[in-house]
C-alpha cells in the first residue's frame, strides 16, 4: 500500500506547531498503525531528518501510552481498539492519514504526537485508592464475599488503562469517563465503602482543577473509549456526587 | 565471595525465624533514611508503598509517562496462591514443589519455600486494596489451573489479571505519592548506579523529556526495573522493557546470574512478516481449555500452509494433539519449556500450519460443546441440538477469555471462535538476572533487585501466574523486611552527599557514552541492529542452543557491536526529547548482556529447563541435566569484556526435594 500521512509536528509545549506531509510505500496490510510508523521513521532518520515522536509501549492494547487522533478520531476507525491494535488492513491503498496528538489543555504536547498525561496520575493521587497498608494482615480473601454481578461490574470500571482517548474526544475535553470508571470499581466494591463520600469529591475536585472541561453528556467519550468503560459509570459518579455533597451540607 | 545467607533451621521456619532475628529501624529512624526505587511494575511499585508507608523517603523512578504503565500490566493469565479454596489437595509445600520441580531444580529451596509461604498474604492483600479477581455465583474468589501443576490455584482478572494487580500496587503508590513519602520521577531513567566506598549511594538518572542529567542519592537503591527478553528484539516485553539498569549495576560490581536462562513461551501469535515489532502473548490460560494439535499427515499440512484446506477440513483421526500424545499425565497442561520444544519439534518436523511453516493450532472446538453440555443442563433445557450447545459454550468461553478472543482476532484478522487459533513459541520471560543473596541484596552491599529484574526463584524454567506472585511477594512481602537489617547500620549516616567524586564521575561517563552516541554520525538507525541482534539470539541462544551455534553467535555479536558503534545513527540532540537516543542507550547494552548470555550458555554443558544444548538430551528427546557438575548458580562478574567474564559457582543444595528427572508423562 502506498499512503499519504499528515502528522502533526510541534517542538514542545511553547511551539505553535503545523502539519507536515510525509508519503510512504510498501506498507503491508498485516502492519500495525505503530509499525507503520516505525517505517516512516526509518525512512526519516536514513535520510537525516528528525523522526516523529510518538507514545507508545506494550503494543498490545493494555498499557495505555499510545495516543493518536487518526483522521478525526481517538485510536482510529475502529471501535475498542487502541492505536497500536490497529493494523493497515483498516485503511486502503492510496489513503491520506492525518495524524494529530490528543489535544486538551490539561494534556500539553512534550513532542509531535507525545502529550503529558500527569494529570491523570494526580486524580488517582487525590483518593482514588482504598487506604489498606501492605502489610498482608488483612481478613482472608474470602472473608469478604462479592456477589458476581457486582464483582463483574466493578471489574468493568477497572478495566480502563487510563490512555485518555475519552478526553481527546469530548468537545469539552472531560474527563468524566476517566475519573468515574475509578470512582465506580470502588463503588461497586464492599471495600470501597468508607471512604466512598471523601474519594468522589476529592476527586472531581482534583479532576476540576487540572482544568478538564464539564460533561455535557454527548457520550462520544464511551463510543471511542477502547476499552468500552460505560457512560453509566458517569451517572453513578455524578450520583455519589450529588449525595456526598448533600450529607456535608 | 558469593554468600547466599539462606538462614539455617527447617526449611518451613527460615523465613518466620529470620524475619524474627534480623534488626529493625525504628520508625523515627526511618525519616531519616532515604531509599531510591528504579522501576513501577509490580515489584517496584509494591516495594516503593511498602517501604513508604514504613516511613522511609522514596524515591521511584520509571521511564513511562505514568508509574501505571510498567510492563506487569501486560500479564494476563493470572496470580498462584496456596490457598486451597478448591480443596484439591493444596498446600505451601506442593507450590513450593511445584515451583522448584517446574525450574528444572535450578533455584534455590529456602526463596522458593519463601515465595509459597507468602503467596497466601498477596490475595489477602489485594482483595483488601480493591482488586476485582474474578469471582464465581456464590461470590468467592474463583481459581484456573496452570500447566505444570495438577491443582487449581491460580486466582485471575479475565485475561488481565497483571492490570487489576499493577493498578492495585498504583494506587497503593498513588496514596503515598499524595502524603509526599513518594517523591515520583516519571519519563526518567536510570543511566548508572553509584557506589561510595564500596556501598550503593545513589543513581544517575536522565529526565527523558529535558535530557538532564540528575543525581539522585540515598541510603540503599532496589532494583525493579524488570527482565531483558528484549534482547530478541522480537518478544512479548513493552517497546520500551530493557536491561540497562540491570546492566549498569553489572558493570559496577552487581554479578549477573544464569543470564541464559531465558523462557520462550508456547502460545503466542507467529510472526507475521519482516515489520514486525514485537509479538503478543495468548495466555497460557487457554491451555487449560484448548487443545493443541498439528495434522498427523504430512499432505495436510502443506494444503493448509498452501491454504487449500483449513483446520476445520481436517478429520478427527487425522490431528495429532501431540502434548496429550507424548505427555499424557499433563497434557496440555505441561510446562512451558517442554510445550515450546514440542511446538518447534513438529514444525521443524514438517507439520506447520501457517505460511512460514511455524505455527501450530490451538482448538476451542471440545471445549465449546463442554462448557456448552454443563450450561444447557444449568438451564434445564432438554435435548438441544448441537449448534444450541455450541452457542452456550461460546458464550461461557467468551466469559472467561473474551478479551483474549478478541485481541487474537485483532490482529490475526481471523476469527477464533470459528477456526482454530495458530500460535508459536516466543520470548516472554526471563529467569535469569541479578545475582541476589536471601534479603534479595546483590553482591554490590545497599544494592538491591526484585521481581523478575533478580534470578532467584524460577531456576531453569518459569511456571505459568509464578512472576505476579514472586514480583508482589518481593515488594510487598520480603524486600520492606529484609532491607531494614542492612539499613539500621545507617540511622546515624545523615543524608548522602551527591556532590562526592563518586557522582562526579559517574555523571561523567553518562555523559560521555551519550555525546558518543548523539556525534556518532552514522547511517543505520537503532532498530536495525536491535534487529540484527535479536535474529543471532533467537537463532543460537533461543529455543535450542548448540556449541558451535553459540561461539558462532558470539563472534557475530562481536561484528555487530563494533558496528554499531561506528554506524549507529542517532537524530537530534541530547538536550530534548529524544527516543532514539534513549533507545540507542538500551541497544548497547543489550549488544554486551547478548553475548554474556550466549557465553553462559556455552558454559552450561546440560541441558535444564528453558536452556536446552542438543548435545544433551535423553533418547526421548527431553532436557538432560547433570546434577553433578551443574547443580549451581551461574553468578558472572564484569570484567571489562563480556567474554572475559568471571565466574562464580554457587552451589544449590537440595535438602528437602529429590533431584529427579523432570517428567510430565
Amino acid at each position: 500500500m502506498d499512503l499519504t500521512l499528515k502528522v502533526w509536528r510541534q517542538n514542545g509545549p511553547q511551539d505553535a506547531g503545523r502539519m507536515e506531509t510525509y508519503p510512504v510505500s510498501g506498507v503491508s496490510p498485516d502492519m500495525s498503525f505503530l509499525e507503520m510508523m516505525d517505517m516512516m521513521n526509518d525512512q526519516i532518520i536514513r535520510n537525516g531528518g528528525d523522526p516523529v515522536a510518538f507514545d507508545h509501549d506494550c503494543r498490545e492494547g493494555i498499557c495505555g501510552m499510545c495516543s493518536m487522533f487518526i483522521n478525526g478520531e481517538a485510536h482510529g476507525p475502529n471501535r475498542g481498539t487502541t492505536t497500536c491494535q490497529l493494523h493497515m488492513r483498516s485503511f486502503k491503498d492510496g489513503d491520506t492519514i492525518t495524524i494529530e496528538p490528543w489535544r486538551a489543555s490539561a494534556f500539553p504536547v512534550v513532542k509531535d504526537l507525545a502529550v503529558d498525561r500527569s494529570s491523570f496520575d494526580r486524580v488517582i493521587q487525590s483518593g482514588g485508592y482504598i487506604s489498606v497498608n501492605t502489610s498482608g494482615e488483612t481478613l482472608d480473601a474470602n472473608a469478604i464475599p462479592v456477589p458476581k454481578g457486582q464483582a463483574d461490574d466493578a471489574f468493568s470500571a477497572a478495566t480502563c488503562i487510563g490512555c485518555g482517548a475519552c478526553v481527546a474526544t469530548c468537545k469539552n475535553a472531560s474527563a468524566m469517563l476517566f475519573v468515574s470508571a475509578k470512582v465506580s470499581q470502588f463503588a461497586l466494591l464492599p471495600q470501597g465503602q468508607p471512604e466512598r463520600a471523601t474519594r468522589v469529591q476529592r476527586m472531581v475536585e482534583q479532576m476540576d482543577k487540572e482544568g478538564f472541561g464539564n460533561c455535557t453528556n454527548t457520550g462520544a467519550c464511551a463510543v471511542e473509549c477502547p476499552k468500552g468503560i460505560d457512560l453509566s459509570n458517569i451517572a453513578r459518579m455524578n450520583r455519589d456526587y450529588l449525595s456526598a455533597s448533600a450529607k456535608e451540607e | 565471595m558469593l554468600e547466599s545467607k539462606i538462614p539455617s533451621g527447617p526449611l518451613a521456619e527460615k523465613w518466620t525465624s529470620h524475619k524474627d532475628h534480623i534488626n529493625l529501624v525504628n520508625p523515627a529512624n526511618k525519616r531519616l533514611i532515604d531509599v531510591i526505587v528504579v522501576g513501577t511494575g509490580l515489584a517496584g511499585s509494591s516495594a516503593s508503598a511498602s517501604l513508604a508507608e514504613m516511613g522511609y523517603n522514596v524515591k521511584a523512578f520509571c521511564f513511562q509517562d505514568s508509574p501505571r504503565r510498567a510492563h506487569s500490566i501486560a500479564a494476563q493469565g493470572g496470580i498462584n496462591a496456596a490457598k486451597n479454596y478448591q480443596n484439591d489437595g493444596d498446600s505451601v509445600y506442593r507450590l513450593f514443589y511445584d515451583t522448584v520441580k517446574g525450574g528444572d531444580y535450578r533455584s534455590r529451596e529456602a526463596n522458593v519455600h519463601r515465595l509459597a509461604e507468602v503467596s497466601t498474604s498477596i490475595i489477602d492483600q489485594c482483595v483488601a486494596q480493591g482488586v476485582p479477581f474474578a469471582r464465581e455465583y456464590g461470590g468467592l474468589l474463583d481459581n484456573r489451573s496452570f500447566g505444570g501443576v495438577q491443582v487449581s490455584r491460580t486466582f485471575y482478572a479475565k485475561g488481565q489479571t497483571g492490570q487489576q494487580l499493577l493498578l492495585g500496587a498504583y494506587s497503593a503508590l498513588s496514596r503515598q505519592i499524595s502524603k509526599g513519602k513518594v517523591e515520583m520521577f516519571t519519563r526518567h531513567e536510570m543511566m548508572d548506579v553509584v557506589v561510595v566506598d564500596g556501598k550503593c549511594r545513589g543513581i544517575i538518572a536522565r529526565n527523558l523529556i529535558t535530557g538532564e542529567l540528575e543525581r539522585h542519592s540515598a541510603h540503599a537503591v532496589v532494583l525493579a526495573s524488570g527482565g531483558y527478553g528484549n534482547v530478541f528484539f522480537l518478544s512479548t516485553n513493552a517497546m520500551g522493557s530493557n536491561v540497562s539498569a540491570a546492566w549498569k549495576a553489572h558493570k559496577k560490581g552487581a554479578y549477573m546470574a544464569n543470564p541464559c536462562f531465558t523462557q520462550i513461551h508456547p502460545t503466542c501469535i507467529p510472526v507475521s512478516g519482516e515489520h514486525q515489532s514485537k509479538l503478543t502473548l495468548m495466555s497460557e490460560s487457554l491451555r487449560n481449555d484448548g487443545r493443541i494439535w498439528v495434522p498427523a499427515k504430512k499432505e495436510d499440512a502443506e494444503a493448509i500452509r498452501k491454504g487449500t484446506k483449513r483446520a476445520t477440513n481436517i478429520a478427527e483421526e487425522d490431528r495429532d494433539y501431540y502434548l496429550e500424545r507424548r505427555y499424557p499425565a499433563f497434557g496440555n497442561l505441561v510446562p512451558r519449556d517442554v510445550a515450546s520444544r514440542a511446538a518447534k519439534e513438529r514444525c521443524d518436523a514438517g507439520f506447520g500450519v501457517n505460511e512460514t511453516g511455524e505455527a501450530v493450532f490451538l482448538d476451542y472446538a471440545s471445549a465449546f460443546l463442554r462448557y456448552g453440555k454443563t450450561e444447557a443442563s444449568i438451564r434445564g433445557l432438554s435435548n438441544p441440538s448441537e449448534a444450541e450447545i455450541i452457542r452456550l459454550g461460546k458464550e461461557v468461553v467468551k466469559a472467561k477469555y473474551g478479551n483474549l478472543f478478541d485481541m487474537y482476532k485483532q490482529i490475526a484478522a481471523d476469527d477464533p471462535y470459528e477456526t482454530p487459533m495458530k500460535i508459536y513459541p516466543a520470548v516472554h520471560y526471563t529467569m535469569g538476572g541479578l545475582w541476589v543473596d536471601y534479603n534479595l541484596m546483590t553482591s554490590v552491599p545497599g544494592l538491591y533487585a526484585t521481581g523478575e529484574a533478580n534470578f532467584s526463584d524460577h531456576g531453569a524454567n518459569r511456571l505459568g501466574a509464578s512472576a505476579l506472585m514472586q514480583g508482589l511477594a518481593d515488594g510487598y512481602f520480603v524486600l520492606p523486611y529484609t532491607i531494614g537489617d542492612y539499613l539500621s547500620d545507617d540511622i546515624r549516616t545523615g543524608a548522602i552527599s551527591a556532590d562526592s567524586p563518586e557522582f562526579e564521575a559517574a555523571e561523567k561517563g553518562v555523559q560521555d557514552r551519550i555525546d558518543q552516541l548523539v556525534n556518532n554520525n552514522g547511517t543505520i538507525p537503532v532498530d536495525d541492529f536491535h534487529r540484527r541482534l535479536g535474529r543471532i539470539m533467537w537463532n543460537e541462544c533461543g529455543m535450542s542452543r548448540s556449541e558451535v551455534g553459540l561461539k558462532q553467535a558470539i563472534s557475530d555479536i562481536r561484528t555487530l557491536r563494533e558496528e554499531f558503534f561506528r554506524d549507529v545513527r542517532v537524530p537530534g540532540s541530547a538536550g530534548e526529547f529524544n527516543p532514539e537516543l534513549d533507545k540507542a542507550g538500551r541497544v548497547a547494552d543489550f549488544l554486551e548482556l547478548g553475548e554474556l548470555m550466549c557465553k553462559d550458555a556455552l558454559e552450561r554443558s546440560e541441558s535444564c529447563g528453558g536452556h536446552f544444548r542438543e548435545e544433551f538430551r535423553t533418547p526421548e528427546g527431553e532436557a538432560l541435566r547433570d546434577d553433578e557438575n551443574f547443580a549451581f548458580v551461574s553468578a558472572w562478574e564484569f570484567t571489562g569484556d563480556p567474554s572475559e567474564s568471571n565466574l562464580h559457582k554457587e552451589d544449590l543444595k537440595f535438602e528437602n526435594i529429590e533431584l529427579k528427572q523432570r517428567s510430565y508423562k
